[in-house]
């Protein structure tokens, strides 16, 4: 809840100053009226100075919330409790009552450390001291060292004299107090506003560690040939998907047979999400290459089959009509015009095969493989190694991005008509 | 002989409900070599069916059509066709498309390019031979469909509305630029118009269809073609006979119209 109202505030913060103050009264010709922009989304252009403000505000919060070096600590969020504090309780036994002192040390969780040594005390309620970690919460069995244990009656009625019964719960200093069902009193220390690192490691963990992967490897392989591997496999089931499904797609827009043959089998495999095939294909052809070339090639030959087909059904008949009338033969007119024709939604086809062939190879990958961006962030959550967990996602997403990129710009370079017609 | 020849016309479209649609009955026109005629007609008359026939486009259910003797049964270099518009193809420059039906009938490339060139200048559009048509304005874009259309040395070229998609002055250049390819080729052209104004400048000859089913309703023999070729075509405008011809075929086609539409309104 905080970091959300904390971010609503970053954005509001942010639009005032950008907007008013440093381009002054903002924007003030006429595209300022058009406050409502239905069905015109080009009459809306991002702001430039928002897009960085909001990565930037990502990794501010990041850090922030988990207490990162990179930024000075005032402005990090309250951290957990860590060092020396005590509550006392109240002992009741045989109608007489007792009060005697807790200590305890909290320390971080790479720095264990012992419970100190306390002076006992008088009374039959002795002092006791007790260790616990950060971000944990522990037992303390009071009784052990009293002079009457609870099994011989003794029960804790009381917190820094406040009542308390077993199940209830009584706020101390730097903590809380939980009476267990059984009337041993838990600490646990505050855990402040950050996160803990299992959950979600400081932005400088995550860059150490990617740098350490990549110098050392993680299980045998180098991240390059862990990334290497999935793009491979991308690369290899799409243009074998490709390949077929291009051929099939024309096949199909052109002839009758084909496509009342093939319409069926297309139109039930298209949503089908390929993720669905993992286990047959699994069972198939196991978890090596093959089985991941043949979940990629069987998602991305779809798609290129119905963006062909609708290439070729889409040439607009007076185009086809020219060409006759311009002495073409059939098979002129198939090169020079469904062939150039089709290419705009074969390439739109691509781009949209390429990403959901990305999504599916990690998705295999997650579920089971030697190598490769998904095995590497599954193998590191099973160890908990939240950092890496984080880099292969960013990695994956940095990749996903890229491949779009670079379809979109092959895209420009190689079908400069595309929506021109 | 030469010319087309086209005699008893008749289309029919069968309807998926079982009805049909006589979109042409009986339909008989003989056109001499380098004549220039214009169609005109309400919406629904037969017109683009009857040139989409004379391309070879679609068979026709009855009658025979002949080019200089020899029957006509399917598309044909010899039978050239101007769309209105989008029938350009986008992913070549200006030069190849002009340049589409000599390489289609494998012509040597000094050949091709020396048309290609000459046409340019013919149709004013010598410093746009690289670009992409799409860069390209509307009317220019005409003028390259114009272009490819006659480096293909058509015999008959056929005219789907080819001006009507643009705006009205760079419309009238288009119009004096037909008329002058047609007198300095002289080609046999078929043009297909909605504007009566430009069925009356351009036509030779015009003639009106009538709807339902499509036939030849009415025929005219006219002067401003010839007047046109020399002259500014405002100046035609002011002919004596081209108002009450213009009031009269318009009257012609309203009545036609209101009688699809089935009711007969004062024009008041």
């Amino acid at each position: 809840m905080i970091p959300l109202l904390m971010y609503i505030l970053i954005f509001v913060a942010a639009f005032f100053i950008v907007t008013k103050v440093v381009r002054g009264a903002g924007i003030s010709d006429y595209t300022s009226l058009k406050t409502v922009t239905f069905g015109d989304e080009s009459a809306v252009r991002p702001n430039r100075a928002a897009g960085i403000i909001s990565i930037l505000t990502i990794f501010l919060m990041w850090g922030v919330f988990t207490g990162s070096t990179l930024l000075p600590g005032f402005l990090h969020a309250p951290g957990p409790f860590k060092g020396d504090t005590t509550f006392t309780y109240t002992a009741q036994a045989d109608g007489a009552t007792d009060d005697a002192t807790v200590s305890i040390v909290v320390f971080p969780r790479e720095e264990p450390t012992e419970a100190p040594e306390v002076d006992p005390g008088d009374g039959f309620a002795k002092n006791d001291s007790v260790a616990i970690a950060q971000w944990r919460s522990g037992l303390v069995r009071v009784d052990g060292n009293d002079d009457i244990k609870k099994s011989e009656g003794a029960q804790v009625i009381a917190i820094n004299g406040q009542r308390i019964a077993p199940g209830e719960t009584v706020s101390v200093e730097n903590g809380t107090v939980t009476l267990s069902d059984k009337g041993t009193p838990n600490f646990a220390p505050t855990r402040g506003w950050q996160m803990e690192p299992l959950y979600l490691p400081a932005p400088e963990e995550v860059f150490t560690r990617t740098l350490q992967i990549a110098s050392e490897g993680f299980r045998n392989f180098t991240l390059l040939e862990h990334l290497g591997f999935s793009l491979f496999r991308v690369v290899l089931g799409f243009l074998l998907g490709a390949l077929v499904g291009i051929p099939l797609g024309y096949a199909m827009g052109l002839s009758d047979w084909f496509r009342g043959w093939f319409d069926p089998i297309v139109e039930f495999m298209r949503p089908v999400p390929p993720l669905a095939l993992i286990p047959l294909v699994i069972i198939w052809a196991g978890i090596g290459e093959a089985g991941k070339i043949i979940l990629l090639f069987l998602a991305a030959l779809w798609i290129m089959a119905i963006a062909a087909r609708s290439g070729v059904s889409g040439v607009k008949i007076s185009k086809v009509h020219a060409a006759y009338s311009l002495g073409a033969s059939k098979w002129q007119i198939m090169r020079h015009v469904i062939v150039p024709n089709s290419l705009p939604e074969i390439f739109t086809g691509a781009r949209v095969a390429m990403g959901v062939c990305w999504g599916t190879v990690v998705a295999a990958e997650l579920v089971a493989a030697e190598q490769g961006a998904g095995m590497m962030i599954m193998t590191a959550s099973k160890f908990q190694n939240t950092d890496i967990v984080i880099m292969g996602i960013i990695l994956i997403g940095v990749i996903g991005f890229g491949i779009d990129m670079l379809m979109r710009w092959a895209e420009r370079i190689l079908v400069p008509w595309k929506g021109k017609g | 002989m030469t010319g087309l020849s086209i005699d008893n016309l008749s289309m029919r479209f069968d309807l998926p409900d079982g009805g049909h649609v006589q979109a042409l009955q009986d339909v008989s026109l003989d056109l001499k070599a380098g004549e220039l005629l214009s169609v005109l007609g309400p919406s629904g008359c037969g017109k683009t069916t009857l040139l989409n026939i004379v391309a070879g486009f679609l068979a026709p259910t009855g009658g025979v059509m002949t080019l200089n003797g020899h029957q006509i049964t399917g598309p044909d270099a010899e039978r050239g066709m101007v769309f209105q518009q989008g029938a350009l193809f986008e992913w070549m420059s200006v030069r190849e498309n002009v340049g589409f039906g000599p390489s289609m009938k494998g012509m040597p490339k000094n050949d091709k390019a020396e048309i290609v060139d000459h046409l340019l200048d013919v149709v004013g559009l010598q410093d746009f031979k690289e670009k992409a048509v799409y860069e390209l304005s509307g009317g220019m874009q005409q003028r390259v469909a114009l272009a490819r259309c006659l480096a293909n040395d058509p015999d008959v070229i056929l005219m789907d509305e080819p001006l009507g998609a643009l705006d009205a002055l760079t419309r009238e250049k288009m119009q004096s630029l037909v008329l002058k390819l047609w007198k300095e080729t002289g080609k046999t052209i078929i043009l297909i118009t909605h504007s009566v104004e430009e069925a009356l400048l351009l036509g030779e000859r015009l003639i009106v269809m009538a709807p339902r089913p499509g036939r030849i309703h009415k025929e005219y023999r006219l002067p401003f073609a010839e007047l046109g070729v020399n002259a500014d075509l405002r100046e035609v405008k002011k002919h004596e006979d081209f108002g009450p011809k213009r009031e009269e075929i318009l009257n012609m086609i309203w009545d036609m119209e209101e009688e699809i539409m089935g009711t007969k309104e004062d024009a008041a």
